[in-house]
């Protein structure tokens, strides 16, 4: 009787996975803001209203030049957007943030007002991991919650797996790190060593605010602030935490799964 | 000195003077606290703070019956004093950390070592216990694990498939919470309490929000304080929806693990509906909400509430109805009401227990003063006890949750918070999905934090883990696990 309700239920309820890449991305919840954009020219010459209220010091300003926001430290208070008078600081609603380099995620130069999103793989790499990437996730110093909403990657709704991306128990067994934290001076060693373990070629991927930069623990003496300190990092990916469709959009942007096929 | 004869008494969310705190010299204070817990209370929070090269004791006790908290203090303490573990276990982790921030020594104590500190590039985890014996061997686990999860390194004494003792050791995630805190409020506090433990984004940003209240002297608006209760519902809900499913997965039974990975997603969604992120960042501030829960977005709300609660009743059903999933949960890990007593278990492990412990009756604070929540207490101590106590609140949630919605008062959604008081104490709970969150704040002469106390229920149950796992297979170690679901983050701070 129970395995054949069971069964039923999942008839009834049939495939959960989302249509997403092919299909529309699922809608981010309309209070969530997305990418932040900074237009340069609205930026008002000897305004620093925004510099004071960033928790994370994410904002910076040099005189004569517009405010220069570093998406990598930003944890998306939006407490800058709601006190800009110009709106020059925006929300874009947008979900995609990966980018490869460092300096893509700073915002507020000419041409440079929005993240200059993550280029695929080089042609060799993405021969070899294109279609099959096993990651080692390292939790080291964050709160847990770029770890949930990596988790939920995993449930029938997002279906990781589908891609070929599957996140394995052993270092020996990857093809590079998935990074949360901050970077605690505790757990140095540990990523040290595991990545260490994992066989070349290897990636290495920082989550969220802290993975990026120290996130809301920045300058503190416990943590380093960051991946880059420690590691070479391939993709970093933005947010506190990012969405899981933040997170997905990056990795396959990596892969160049998401680019139509020539 | 005139030696004063009881602790000084406070309700949860309100402050009082520190000179108004009650004094002994650190021998009889150790002895006062120990008479306080032995008329029945509770250790919450038991901590330094540093005055010039000497520190000063500070316990907190409940009296959960009462429905009041206790507060004393101990004159200047330079080098030791008489271990209170001794007469009172609950008491051992407390001891350890004030040893490790202050370098006074509780004389006495059984397992004196680091929790959190850093060594280099590692935490000082110093010795493990050992047993020894010819059959007897030791498994190293962590701190990198095999899934998603955060770092803990766990040491197991084994005869064969048999824990004898499983030591944890932890500090991976210590990122330096509470120092940072000091001289504050600041820009970056709120930031800093809303990660304490990302999963209990709700339950930390409110003890905090209550905390600079109180030590104000004002009150957030109701409305403010009915969204603050419903975001918590809804963060209780998601947390342990996704682990009744990580519980099935354990010990794979996958219906229930693949609906309940959905659904746990579903009401992290309702949080984002409210503010816009699954975990509830920006939405509770000093003073208030900065967010409505406007009608029609609370209609929304309600309609996808009662969706996912009808879907979780079905998966939960199967979980119950299935011979293999009981057979591996009963018996499983228990914990008897007695041990939970003594190590100070709180929350669902706590409840599972059979101890009627739940800061929402006991000291209610905000909304909690007008709209309650029955406590769901499970006998047993076992996998299944946590499990069904669980699946009681997820229930009883969803019913207070479905009530609320239907009843929103009316008015402003956020006041000025107010400049905190000088020279003051304040005492914050709030009952987090794993159990009582702990704020106590010790603002200096200029109403800065001059000591800024956190502690997450995880700190008074990773022995209850470590207990449970006595005389079990060490293969049940996951399930055991699963079924606390502690944090490292809250714990390492």
């Amino acid at each position: 009787m129970f395995a054949h309700q069971t069964l039923l239920h999942r008839l009834q309820h049939g495939c959960q996975t989302m249509a997403y890449p092919e299909g529309p991305a699922p809608a981010l919840p309309d209070r969530h803001g997305g990418a932040l954009r900074v237009e340069t020219t609205k930026c008002a010459e000897g305004c620093d209203a925004c510099l004071p209220v960033c928790p994370t010091h994410a904002i910076t300003r040099l005189p004569g030049n517009p405010a220069l926001l570093d998406l990598g430290r930003c944890i998306f208070c939006a407490g800058c957007v709601e006190v800009c008078p110009t709106h020059a600081i925006t929300q874009t609603g947008d979900h995609r943030m990966a980018t490869r380099h460092r300096e893509d995620l700073l915002l507020g130069k000419p041409g440079e007002e929005q993240v200059r999103l993550a280029a695929a793989l080089d042609e060799k790499l993405r021969k070899l991991l294109g279609r099959s990437l096993r990651l080692r996730q390292v939790s080291a110093g964050g709160c847990n919650a770029c770890e949930a909403d990596t988790n939920v990657l995993g449930t029938i709704g997002w279906d990781l797996s589908r891609f070929g991306i599957q996140f394995v128990a052993s270092p020996r067994h990857a093809d590079g790190l998935l990074i949360t934290g901050a970077v605690s001076q505790n757990m140095k060693l540990a990523l040290q060593k595991t990545y260490a373990a994992v066989p070349p070629p290897k990636l290495v991927i920082a989550v969220g605010a802290c993975a990026i930069s120290g996130g809301p623990f920045v300058g503190h003496p416990e943590v380093c602030n960051g991946t880059t300190a420690v590691l070479p990092v391939d993709l970093f990916i933005p947010g506190c935490p990012p969405h899981p469709l933040t997170i997905l959009d990056g990795l396959l942007r990596l892969l160049g799964r998401l680019e139509k096929p020539e | 000195m005139n030696l004063p004869r009881a602790f000084a008494t406070l309700s949860n969310g309100t402050s009082l003077p520190w000179a108004e705190v009650p004094e002994w010299l650190a021998d009889e204070f150790v002895a006062a606290t120990a008479a306080e817990l032995e008329r029945g209370g509770r250790l919450c929070a038991w901590f330094g703070v540093p005055e010039g090269a000497a520190t000063r004791l500070v316990a907190i006790v409940a009296f959960d019956a009462d429905n009041t908290l206790t507060v004393g203090r101990s004159t200047h303490v330079k080098d030791r004093y008489p271990s209170l573990t001794l007469a009172h276990p609950q008491a051992h982790l407390f001891e350890r950390e004030v040893w490790e921030q202050h370098g006074i020594e509780p004389v006495g104590h059984p397992w004196l070592k680091p929790v959190r500190r850093q060594n280099g590039d590692r935490p000082a985890t110093g010795e493990f216990f050992q047993v020894e014996g010819r059959e007897v061997h030791e498994v190293a686990v962590g701190p990198v694990h095999a899934g998603i999860i955060e770092p803990g390194h766990f040491r197991f004494q084994c005869n064969g498939e048999e824990v004898l003792h499983l030591e944890i050791a932890l500090g991976y995630q210590h990122r330096g919470v509470e120092a940072a805190l000091v001289n504050g409020p600041n820009r970056a506090t709120l930031s800093q309490m809303e990660t304490v433990a990302g999963d209990t984004t709700i339950g930390h940003a409110t003890a905090y929000a209550m905390t600079l209240e109180a030590l104000a002297g004002t009150e957030a608006p109701l409305r403010a304080q009915w969204l603050r209760a419903i975001a918590l519902e809804l963060e209780r809900l998601a947390n342990h929806v996704g682990d009744l499913g990580a519980l099935a997965n354990d010990v794979a039974f996958l219906p229930t693990s693949a609906a309940c990975g959905k659904i746990r997603g579903d009401f992290l969604n309702l949080t984002a509906m409210i503010c816009g992120n699954r975990f509830g960042r920006g939405l509770v501030r000093p003073g208030g909400c900065r967010l409505d829960l406007e009608p029609e977005r609370a209609g929304q709300l309600r309609e996808q509430l009662t969706a996912a609660l009808a879907d979780v009743a079905e998966a939960a059903a199967w979980l119950w109805d299935s011979n293999s999933v009981r057979a591996r949960f009963e018996s499983t890990g228990a914990v008897s009401a007695e041990q939970a007593a003594e190590m100070g278990l709180v929350g669902p492990a706590a409840r599972a227990s059979g101890l009627v412990r739940d800061v929402r009756f006991d000291h209610p604070a905000g909304w909690h003063r007008f709209a309650q929540i029955p406590v769901a207490v499970w006998p047993g101590g076992d996998v299944l006890a946590r499990a069904q106590v669980r699946w009681l609140e997820i229930q009883r949630s969803g019913k207070f949750l479905e009530e609320q919605l239907a009843t929103p008062p009316d008015g402003e959604l956020q006041i000025e918070a107010g400049q905190p008081a000088n020279d003051t104490l304040s005492v914050a709970l709030v009952e987090g999905w794993r159990g009582e969150v702990c704020h106590v704040a010790l603002t200096d002469g200029a109403g800065r934090f001059r000591r800024y106390k956190i502690v997450d229920p995880s700190f008074h149950n990773w022995t209850g883990l470590a207990l449970a796992l006595r005389g079990q297979a060490i293969s049940d170690f996951p399930l055991c696990n699963k079924s606390f679901n502690l944090s490292y983050c809250g714990f390492d701070l």
